[in-house]
């Protein structure tokens, strides 16, 4: 439910590309979803699928899903670490005094026409 | 075969309704109005908080509430039987949040003469809500103790988004294995500057304290 509500977003952003540049259908839209951005990219896919082919501009328009590593960073050791892995703890020293450095990207990268 | 071209757009799929948001809270301010997003998941008494603290704060500045819903209209006929203030339901059409667009869309259909605090009570959701910036000067949350004291770590957005967690049915607490003490810390972990106030909406415990908060982000923001 939450990625169709994102779905719409997308496709709302898309036709006002493709209207800015003259295009008449794309073929593939491709995102960057960062590990922790909270979106899950198979539900994000179905949702797609369902939303675009409602859509002339879209219909049968693929959505390529990247995923980027959420990297966090320790304010304590200055180093940067995986946040998936470790969570809010620094793996170096232990502190909990760190935070998300990039990771929850929910970004149309481009689209293919 | 068509020559393929791609088109680069590299833009957050949030910007739009971002600015859409910014703009919103830039209106708002020139009105003189305070607009609070009220979040929570179903259930977790937001009627039953908002009744009480309009009824606190009514005397004092003008008050009017949208309640957003995917359908029905109970919420509003509840507020306005309870506390006579000016309300009105939003449908949000099957979505699971509101945007600033449907939020802006929903201030069009109050009468804002003489309302100083307009509250949104978004829909019972963790999720979505936190993402989608509704224009809202301020962001409070409410977290039930049957939900659990281990919510903050697993919906960090939504701690993180939020200025005030207000900590409802205390009356339980002794029922229900909830540390009051961990959860603050939770929420310390996910947002160190959060407000956090315990209250009792049945009983009216502790609600003072959060209307009191409103009250003094109401007059800085008429300022």
């Amino acid at each position: 439910m939450h990625e169709l509500g994102i779905v719409f977003y997308i496709i709302r952003d898309v036709k006002k590309v493709a209207q800015e540049n003259g295009v008449q259908h794309i073929n593939a839209v491709v995102m960057n979803i960062g590990e922790v951005s909270t979106i899950v990219p198979e539900y994000l896919t179905d949702c797609w699928r369902w939303a675009a082919d409602k859509e002339d501009l879209l219909r049968g328009c693929e959505l390529k899903v990247n995923t980027l590593p959420a990297v966090s960073y320790c304010e304590d050791c200055k180093c940067e670490y995986e946040t998936v892995r470790y969570g809010k703890t620094c793996p170096a020293c232990g502190s909990e005094n760190t935070f998300l450095l990039k990771g929850n990207e929910v970004e149309i990268k481009e689209i293919e026409v | 075969m068509d020559q393929v071209k791609i088109i680069e757009i590299k833009k957050s799929v949030f910007e739009d309704n971002n600015k859409d948001a910014d703009a919103l809270r830039q209106e708002l301010k020139s009105r003189g109005v305070f607009l609070l997003n009220l979040m929570s998941s179903p259930g977790s008494g937001k009627t039953t908080t908002l009744i009480r603290t309009i009824n606190l704060l009514k005397g004092r500045m003008g008050i009017a509430v949208m309640e957003a819903d995917i359908d029905s209209d109970v919420d509003a006929i509840k507020i306005k039987d309870a506390t006579g203030i000016q309300s009105i339901q939003l449908h949000t059409g099957g979505m699971c949040h509101l945007d600033a667009e449907m939020t802006r869309q929903g201030l069009q259909g109050l009468e804002l003469e003489g309302i100083d605090l307009a509250i949104l009570e978004n829909v019972g959701n963790l999720v979505c809500p936190a993402e989608f910036d509704t224009g809202a000067v301020r962001n409070a949350m409410i977290l039930s103790v049957p939900e659990g004291d281990d919510k903050p770590l697993k919906y960090p957005l939504m701690f993180s988004v939020c200025d005030v967690v207000v900590i409802n049915k205390t009356d339980v607490l002794p029922f229900f294995d909830f540390d009051l003490e961990k959860c603050r810390e939770y929420i310390r972990m996910r947002n160190p500057n959060a407000q956090v106030f315990p209250i009792c909406a049945k009983t009216g415990e502790g609600v003072d304290a959060f209307a009191a908060w409103i009250e003094a982000q109401v007059n800085d923001w008429k300022q």
